[in-house]
C-alpha cells in the first residue's frame, strides 16, 4: 500500500476527529463545560444506530435524523438540569471547569455502566456498505468514504451557521468573552444550553458515523473523549477551524503510525502531539489568546 | 505549645500515644482476622495511602488528578516485569524511581502552564501507558501477561501498607507545618497572589506531585505480589483513579484525616457489589460521586464537623417548641403549584440548597 493511500484514510479518519473536536469545542469553549462524558453520548449514539439497522433495518444516515435531534435534546436537558446549578455556585471560570470535571466524570461511569449492563461489553460490528470504492485510482471503503463525506457536509453546516448567522455570531462572543457578550444582549445561559445541546448532537452524529466502520463497544467513549480534548487544545479552545485542521492532522498521524508501527498505539499517537503542543505553544496552534 | 507549663499528659502526648496505640492494634490485625478479614484490609490499607497521598497534591492545589491509576499500574507493572531478574526490594526502588521520573516528566511538562492541561493529561496517562504496554509486550517481548510467585503473602503486604500509612501520614502532617505546605495552600487559595510573595509556583506542585506520586507507586508496587498474575489491561485499571477520587471527596479534603473516612464505606460496597455485579458498581460510584459534588462538597468531614458545632450550639426555640410545629404545618398545607414545571420545582429547591454567590459568573 502506498505512503499517499495510507494518507488518505488518515484525511478520512481525521474528517471524523475533527466532527467529534467540534462538538466538544461548543461544549468546552462557548458552554465553558469540560464534559468528560462527551464520548459517552458518542458511544450511545453508535449503539443506537446499531440496533436501528440491526432490529429495523434502519439506514444508520437516515437514522441520524432521529438519533442527533434527540441527543440535542438530551444535551439541552443535562445542562439545564446538571449544568445550571454549577454553573450559578461557580465564582470564577477555573472553578466552574473544576466542578463540570468533577460531575461529567461521575457521569462518565454512570452512562458506561448502564451501557454494559444494557448492551454487555461485547464488541459490535454491522456491515454496512463495506464494498471497495475506486476513488482517484486508490481504493478505499464505501463507508468510510460516506463517512467522511457526511462528516464534511456536517462540519461545513457548522460551520457556515457559526460565521453568518445572528446565532452564531451570539456562540463567538460568547466563546471569547462571556461578560461581554451579556453586555451586548447575549442571553448566556440560554445560548450556552443551546451550545452544549448542539455538541451533544455532533457527538451523536460522529457516533452514528463511527458505527457505520468501525466495531465499538460500551467502553470506546474515554478514547474519542481523549482524542477530542486533544484536538481542540491543539486547534485552540473555541476555534472551529483550529478544531478541523487539528482534527484532520492527528488523523494523518494515527494512519501512518499503524501503518508503520502498530494500529494498538492510537492514543499514544494523541499524546504526543499533545505533548509537542504543549511545549512549543501551548496556547493552541491557532489560538491568540 | 513549646514553652507553656501543662500538666504532664498533655494533649499532644495523648494524641500521640493513641496513635500509637492504634497503629500497634491495625499491626496486630492479621494475627486476630480471618483471611477474608485480612484481604479486606489489604484493599483498605492500600485504597487509604492512595488517597491520602491523591489529598496531599490535590488537597491543596484544588487540582484534580485523575492519573492515580497511572502510577498505581506503574508500581505494579515494574515489579512485575522485573521480579525474574532482581530480588524484590530491589524491584520496589526501581518502581519507586521509575514513578518519581514518570511523575517529575508529567508535572514539569503540564503543571508549568494551565491547570486544566495537567487534568487532560492525567485522564488518559494510564489509558496511554496501558496501550504501550501492551505493545511492548506483543511485539518486543512477546509476553501477555507476568507471573508474580514470591514469599510476599498478605500478612507482610499488609504489615508494609500500613508502614507506608503511616509514613504518608506522618508526611503530610509534617507538610502542613512546613513552607512548602503553606506555599500549596497559598497556590490553591489564589495563584497569582502566591507567585507576588515569592513563592516559586511551579516547583512547588511539582515537588508535591512528585511526592504524592511516589506513595501510589509504591502502593502499586506492594500490591503487586497480590495478585499472582499480571497484564497491563489489569495493571492499569481507570477505576482505580475513580475510586480515589470518590474516597477522598466522600471524606472531604480539609483535614488531613478526612480522605480516610471516604476508604472504608467505598471498600465495603465495592465487595459487596465489584464481584456479582461489577457495571452496576460503576453506575452506583457514578450516583455517589455525583451528589457528593452537588450537595456534600466539603465531605463526610464536612458533615461531622458541622454536626459538631450544631452539638456545641444551645438550642434556639425562641417560641418554644409549637413554633416549629406551626411552621410545619404551615408547609404542609401550602397547596402544591408547579408555575414551572418540574423542572422549575427542582430549581427552587437548587436555589435553596446550593451555597449562595456573589455576583454573576
Amino acid at each position: 500500500m502506498p505512503v499517499i493511500e495510507v494518507i488518505f484514510g488518515g484525511v478520512i479518519l481525521g474528517g471524523l476527529y475533527a466532527l467529534v473536536a467540534m462538538g466538544f469545542n461548543l461544549q468546552y469553549g462557548v458552554a465553558r463545560i469540560v464534559n468528560l462524558a462527551y464520548g459517552e453520548f458518542l458511544m450511545t449514539a453508535a449503539f443506537a444506530a446499531f440496533w436501528m439497522f440491526t432490529l429495523f433495518g434502519v439506514n444508520p444516515i437516515l437514522g441520524m435524523f432521529l438519533s442527533v435531534p434527540a441527543a440535542f435534546g438530551a444535551n439541552w436537558l443535562i445542562y439545564r438540569v446538571l449544568m445550571t446549578p454549577l454553573a450559578r455556585r461557580a465564582r470564577t471560570r477555573d472553578q466552574l471547569e473544576g466542578e463540570t470535571i468533577l460531575a461529567t466524570f461521575g457521569l462518565l461511569f454512570v452512562l458506561r455502566g448502564a451501557a454494559t449492563i444494557a448492551f454487555t461489553a461485547n464488541d459490535r460490528y454491522y456491515d454496512y456498505l463495506g464494498e471497495p470504492l475506486r476513488l482517484l485510482g486508490f481504493t478505499f471503503a464505501a463507508n468510510r468514504v460516506l463517512a467522511f463525506a457526511t462528516a464534511g457536509v456536517i462540519a461545513t453546516a457548522v460551520w457556515v451557521v457559526l460565521q453568518f448567522t445572528r446565532f452564531g455570531v451570539a456562540l463567538r462572543a460568547l466563546a471569547i468573552d462571556p461578560v461581554g457578550a451579556q453586555l451586548v444582549g447575549v442571553d448566556v445561559r440560554r445560548l450556552s444550553a443551546l451550545a452544549f445541546a448542539c455538541g451533544g448532537a455532533l457527538a451523536a452524529a460522529a457516533g452514528t458515523l463511527v458505527s457505520t466502520f468501525l466495531s465499538f463497544n460500551p467502553a470506546i467513549g474515554i478514547e474519542f473523549t481523549m482524542k477530542a480534548l486533544v484536538v481542540v487544545i491543539m486547534g485552540g479552545i473555541g476555534n472551529m477551524l483550529g478544531s478541523l485542521a487539528a482534527g484532520l492532522m492527528l488523523g494523518v498521524a494515527e494512519a501512518l503510525c499503524s501503518y508503520y508501527v502498530d494500529s494498538g498505539l492510537t492514543l499514544a499517537v494523541a499524546y504526543a502531539l499533545f505533548l509537542i503542543v504543549l511545549v512549543v505553544r501551548p496556547r493552541g496552534l491557532f489560538g491568540t489568546a | 505549645m513549646v514553652g507553656e507549663d501543662k500538666p504532664f499528659p498533655t494533649r499532644a502526648a495523648l494524641a500521640i500515644g493513641s496513635l500509637v496505640t492504634l497503629v500497634v492494634l491495625l499491626a496486630a490485625l492479621p494475627w486476630l482476622l480471618s483471611d477474608y478479614g485480612l484481604s479486606f484490609m489489604v484493599s483498605v490499607m492500600s485504597y487509604l495511602v492512595l488517597t491520602v497521598a491523591w489529598a496531599l497534591f490535590s488537597g491543596p492545589t484544588r487540582l484534580v488528578s485523575l492519573a492515580t491509576s497511572a502510577f498505581f499500574g506503574v508500581g505494579m507493572y515494574t515489579v512485575a516485569m522485573l521480579i525474574k531478574l532482581m530480588p524484590l526490594y530491589a524491584t520496589f526502588a526501581v518502581a519507586l524511581g521509575v514513578g518519581a521520573l514518570l511523575a517529575g516528566v508529567v508535572g514539569v511538562l503540564t503543571l508549568r502552564i494551565a491547570g486544566m492541561f495537567f487534568v487532560i493529561f492525567g485522564f488518559g496517562l494510564s489509558e496511554m501507558i496501558r496501550q504501550l504496554m501492551v505493545w511492548w509486550e506483543i511485539n518486543k517481548t512477546h509476553t501477555m501477561g507476568r507471573y508474580v510467585f514470591v514469599p510476599f503473602d498478605a500478612t507482610l503486604i499488609y504489615e508494609h501498607l500500613l508502614g507506608l500509612a503511616v509514613i504518608v501520614f506522618f508526611v503530610g502532617w509534617q507538610l502542613r507545618r512546613a513552607r512548602l505546605g503553606l506555599a500549596l495552600m497559598v497556590i490553591g487559595e489564589d495563584e497569582t497572589v502566591a507567585r507576588q510573595v515569592g513563592v516559586n509556583v511551579p516547583f512547588a506542585k511539582v515537588a508535591i506531585f512528585v511526592v504524592s506520586a511516589m506513595f501510589m507507586t509504591m502502593t502499586g508496587a506492594l500490591m503487586a505480589p497480590r495478585y499472582g498474575f499480571i497484564n497491563p489491561n489489569f495493571a492499569f485499571n481507570p477505576l482505580v483513579s475513580f475510586q480515589v477520587v470518590i474516597m477522598a471527596f466522600l471524606g472531604g479534603l480539609q483535614r488531613l484525616w478526612g480522605p480516610a473516612l471516604g476508604v472504608i464505606p467505598l471498600i465495603i460496597l465495592s465487595e459487596l457489589l465489584q464481584t456479582e455485579f461489577p457495571f452496576w458498581f460503576s453506575v452506583l460510584l457514578g450516583i455517589v460521586f455525583m451528589v457528593i459534588v452537588y450537595f456534600l462538597p466539603r465531605g463526610v468531614t464536612g458533615l461531622i464537623e458541622d454536626g459538631w458545632k450544631a452539638l456545641g450550639r444551645p438550642l434556639e426555640l425562641q417560641r418554644g417548641l409549637t413554633g416549629p410545629l406551626v411552621d410545619a404545618w404551615g408547609w404542609m398545607s401550602r397547596p402544591i403549584i408547579l408555575p414551572r414545571g418540574i423542572a422549575g420545582a427542582i430549581e427552587d429547591v437548587w436555589v435553596k440548597i446550593a451555597p449562595q454567590t456573589k455576583g454573576r459568573r
